[in-house]
């Protein structure tokens, strides 16, 4: 290979500049961090409305159910697989459990890096502490 | 059975011939024209008077004698701006409205008459989203972001609204209102069960639907101190709007648009 010290050397350069915003966290102690889920304590300990395994992955899906039930059709009970049924209402149901959106849905999203807009018209509900 | 090839040849031209007048006739019976025709057809027979069979048609009927809007009265207004957290950025240009007062004679502009009682020359007619049954806007959106609910009322579907306002274009009554700016900052005190708007997006009054979901009349009919509003199911011939309908001379706003608005106003 011609001029193989001259390309290594670039290649290096390159790839120490490609990374460059890896090591400059990563020098800053600012390393990306798991997400750190607050959850209900022991004794508010509920069930949830699916398996916290469906929920994880597709929770967006449930909302966007919900939303199309209440809005268009006008439904406003969710029977769960678990035989229970619950009020279609993310401010009253899912808040009702997760009431700090920060330590909860933001922690993810913040990780994945998704802002969903719902705060941009929703409000948050007064009776809940909520951040 | 064997097939010569002569006959195999006939029947793939018959074959092609058939596929070709298929899809050709179909495509002419749902074409734009013959909708609108049977729309026409529709509509004329709407206008007769008979209504398609629906269990719930909500209706609301405005009584104007009890109505005091020529006092001053914005009791309604008021209630609905606060429940909807309609927000108000101190210029009729980008005014959001769900409720709001006419004069009479723009209310009902077929209605042009120049001798008619003092009482209703001064008036102040109160005008909501008529949710029609036949609704323009509900035709012309092309997102379904609004939509016409089972028991009659149309509603808007935020979420799915692009902003394109051809629902406004679209509604004969300019019921409809648009968020050039960002709304929140202008309401002056957020009701939390009611979500704002974002910029960008059409609003109207829809009734209510909220409470009307929870087995409640709309606010403004609660409110109205001289009970002028009375809201009710049309379809069921006990109800008050209907007995109200049946004892008195009523008219609606533009009716001869085909629209069917489902507001009733007793002058």
């Amino acid at each position: 290979m011609y001029d193989s010290g001259k390309i290594i050397a670039g290649l290096i350069i390159f790839a120490a500049l490609f990374t460059s915003p890896v090591w400059y966290d990563v020098l800053n102690g600012k390393a990306l961090q798991r997400p750190d889920l607050v959850l209900p304590s022991k004794e508010n300990q509920k069930e949830c409305v699916a398996a916290a395994e469906f929920m994880r992955r597709d929770h967006m899906r449930l909302l966007n159910d919900w939303r199309y039930e209440v809005v268009r059709k006008g439904e406003t009970y969710f029977s769960s697989d678990n035989g229970k049924e619950y009020e279609m209402r993310f401010t009253k149901t899912c808040l009702g459990c997760h009431p700090n959106t920060s330590q909860f849905c933001d922690q993810c999203h913040s990780y994945v890096g998704v802002t969903p807009y719902c705060w941009d018209c929703h409000n948050k509900p007064r009776n809940l502490s909520i951040q | 059975m064997s097939i010569s090839r002569r006959t195999l040849l006939k029947l793939v031209g018959l074959t092609a011939l058939g596929v070709t007048a298929e899809k050709y006739v179909s495509v002419h019976a749902g074409s734009t024209s013959a909708k609108l025709v049977a729309k026409a057809i529709g509509a004329g027979k709407r206008l007769a008077g008979t209504k398609p069979a629906q269990k719930v048609r909500l209706a609301m009927v405005v009584d104007l004698r009890k109505c005091v809007s020529e006092q001053g009265c914005t009791k309604c207004i008021d209630a609905c701006n606060k429940a909807h957290n309609i927000p108000d950025f101190g210029e009729s240009k980008d005014e959001i409205k769900w409720i709001w007062k006419e004069p009479y004679q723009d209310a009902f502009l077929d209605q042009e008459n120049f001798y008619m009682k003092d009482e209703f020359k001064n008036k102040k007619v109160p005008v909501f989203c008529n949710s029609c049954d036949n609704p323009p806007c509900v035709e012309v959106c092309p997102t379904q972001a609004t939509f016409k609910r089972d028991d009659g009322i149309v509603m808007i579907d935020w979420h799915r609204c692009i902003g394109c306002r051809y629902c406004m274009a679209a509604c004969p009554y300019g019921s409809r209102s648009f968020n050039w700016r960002d709304p929140r900052p202008f309401i002056k005190d957020i009701n939390p069960d009611f979500p704002t708007r974002m910029k960008g997006v059409v609003e109207k009054c829809t009734w209510c639907d909220e409470r009307v979901s929870q087995g409640l009349s709309p606010i403004c009919v609660d409110v109205c101190p001289g009970k002028a509003l009375v809201f009710g199911n049309l379809n069921d011939p006990g109800s008050e709007v209907r007995q109200l309908l049946k004892d008195n001379f009523s008219i609606r706003r533009k009716p001869g648009l085909g629209t069917s608005p489902e507001i009733y106003y007793l002058v």
